[in-house]
């Protein structure tokens, strides 16, 4: 199933808008499109080549999948405000998930949430850090209890991680 | 556990074989091994015949159902008419439980040669296996794994797709699954239709668990019997299961052993048993979605389908969830609770609202406003979000909290009657 870029495929606004499937990009979105009956089957992968972009993903990004796939933007809305991965606003250059659910939980997983919070200055679960540089997130089971506490730091998965090792860890990401 | 991992010596180490093994993650490594001879041998096999060996071998699925495999596969229609599809579900999500995570980074080709032969003997030109998004490192080791093994062309005409999910506990249920492949929201089917019948893009499709598939290629090799011969109680369930164990005990980590195996060697033996000074006050042996066992009924358990079921609890995923005495079990059940009300698909009034409001009254109690009666109002909500949703994610949430009741009611009336000091603030 190919895919084809179309003038109306640019979400209309005031401002220009940049879109994210053009070229190589949208080549890469027909070879997925390729292994499913549907299009509407390419949303969760077409919304990941999204976030993985532009960081995020927004109104007009979602427009623009939709176009591209056939879809409306609220079906698209939808789909992204289901699953928990996708950012509806930008976040901060590190992104990091602390797990908290029970096996994580009872070997001390919200003291490790709080020493993120601390050492990169977020402060608060989902804010953005003052300098931009962190947006610290509880998530439920990562499937990784063995190693309690695994945090997600970006497309990092790192286990077993105490208080302790948080600072050196929050160095390490520049 | 770390790696290199060495097996306890009560360990029967079939699909944890190379766990820690680089080389065999690499697809010269895996054939050097043995790896995909069974694959190609299955490809020369009437579907049938290797539906038959997998019924006669009594593996069941080791996703958290049970349900016996060679049946689930036979329920594909025998007569193509129309595309058929496998699923495998590698969304692994429930609390306690992460083995086919090391399925997946260790032997990959284990995985991608259970799915080729369960794709052949149900007819599927198309494989999906659905990873969750978290797993960014088991995804980087299949997407390598997939590469290598099709440009040695050892599929045939089998197409292994990877798709990646994007955090939803309830795309681990195989009707949500379904609709998260086809780019929906991930809300459950009413069954039937059965999946079977009506699946994914409304074609006949099996899914089926990492684990259970990786098992496939060691019982077409060894022989249904071995693997029925490997189980230490009932015959009704035969093979290993990987357990993955994890909480208050000094080594956690997967362990592998036969189905019958005793939870209290696991645990005391096989785990090197509690923290120092510590004594074991509950356990949740098949991930958080069972009963919670208290010590007795822990220390008599065995570890099959009927032996959990015997001390009040279930199988499950196997996720083994280890809890000393300075747990705070209310706090505890209060936490899963809250990950079930974040994780419900929203279709259900019972669970939409039961999960919510089960949350609330535990903070409620948590925080020192708590009243006898919550307690009977916990165990009349937990009744009305059992057996009757469109899924099981509600008789999930009730489980630990009609469990916990039951077993540490004390702790639970020790914060309602403020001889505990609340922790949380309302």
């Amino acid at each position: 199933m190919s895919v084809t870029a179309h003038p109306s495929s640019t979400p209309a606004g005031t401002d220009a808008y940049d879109p994210v499937f053009s070229g190589a990009v949208l080549e890469q979105l027909g070879e997925i499109l390729a292994r499913y009956p549907t299009k509407q089957a390419g949303l969760l992968p077409a919304l990941w080549i999204v976030q993985r972009a532009r960081g995020w993903i927004s109104d007009r990004n979602m427009a623009e999948v939709a176009e591209v796939l056939g879809l409306t933007p609220a079906y698209v809305k939808g789909v992204v405000t289901f699953y928990t991965m996708y950012h509806q606003h930008p976040v901060g250059k590190h992104f990091v998930q602390v797990c908290t659910t029970s096996p994580c939980n009872i070997c001390g997983a919200e003291a490790v949430a709080k020493a993120f919070l601390e050492t990169t200055g977020a402060k608060e679960l989902g804010a953005t850090s003052p300098d931009g540089k962190w947006t610290v997130i509880e998530v439920e089971c990562l499937g990784a209890c063995g190693f309690a506490t695994p945090v997600l730091v970006d497309d990092d998965f790192i286990e077993s991680v105490t208080p302790d090792k948080v600072p050196e860890l929050v160095r390490k990401y520049k | 556990m770390g790696y290199p991992h060495k097996p306890h010596p009560r360990e029967t180490v079939v699909l944890s074989k190379y766990f820690g093994d680089a080389d065999a993650r690499t697809y010269k490594g895996w054939v050097k091994r043995g790896g995909y001879e069974m694959l190609a041998q299955a490809l020369t096999m009437e579907p049938a015949k290797v539906i038959d060996i997998v019924k006669e071998s009594g593996l069941r699925g080791r996703g958290g159902a049970g349900f016996p495999t060679g049946l689930k596969w036979s329920f594909m229609p025998k007569e193509k008419k129309k595309p058929h599809y496998l699923c495998v579900n590698a969304d692994e999500s429930e609390p306690g439980t992460f083995k086919d995570r090391e399925i997946m980074r260790w032997t990959p080709h284990a995985l991608l040669e259970g799915s080729a032969i369960a794709a052949h003997a149900i007819q599927a030109e198309v494989v999906y296996i659905y990873i969750r998004g978290e797993f960014t490192e088991p995804w980087t080791y299949m997407e390598r794994a997939l590469a290598e093994a099709s440009a040695a062309k050892v599929f045939g005409a089998i197409k292994i797709y990877l798709h990646r999910g994007a955090g939803a506990y309830i795309c681990g249920e195989e009707t949500a699954l379904m609709n998260s492949i086809e780019g929906k929201r991930g809300n459950p089917r009413i069954k039937p239709p059965f999946p079977a019948a009506a699946g994914v893009f409304g074609m006949p499709t099996t899914i089926n668990n990492v684990e259970t598939l990786a098992a496939i290629p060691p019982i077409l090799k060894q022989g249904a019997a071995w693997y029925k011969g490997l189980s230490l109680s009932s015959p009704k369930s035969s093979g290993t299961k990987l357990f993955s164990v994890c909480g208050h005990v000094q080594k956690p980590g997967n362990y592998e052993v036969t189905m019958g195996f005793p939870l209290k060697d696991l645990v005391y033996e096989l785990c090197g048993g509690m923290r120092s000074g510590r004594t074991l006050k509950a356990c949740i042996p098949g991930g958080s979605s069972v009963p919670i066992l208290n010590r007795e009924e822990t220390e008599s358990c065995l570890l099959d389908y009927e032996g959990v079921v015997e001390r009040g609890s279930m199988l499950g995923s196997g996720g083994v969830i280890v809890f000393d005495d300075s747990a705070d079990m209310v706090y505890q059940i209060m936490r899963l609770a809250r990950f079930y009300a974040h994780e419900s698909c929203a279709q259900c009034t019972q669970c939409r609202e039961g999960t919510a409001w089960t949350t609330k009254i535990l903070e409620r109690i948590l925080a020192g406003q708590g009243k006898m009666a919550d307690l009977d109002l916990l165990l009349d909500l937990s009744e009305n979000m059992t057996g009757k949703t469109i899924c099981v994610l509600s008789d999930s949430c009730a489980a630990p909290v009609v469990s916990g009741i039951k077993r540490f009611k004390n702790e639970f009336e020790d914060y309602i009657a403020g001889r505990r000091k609340p922790v949380m603030v309302a």
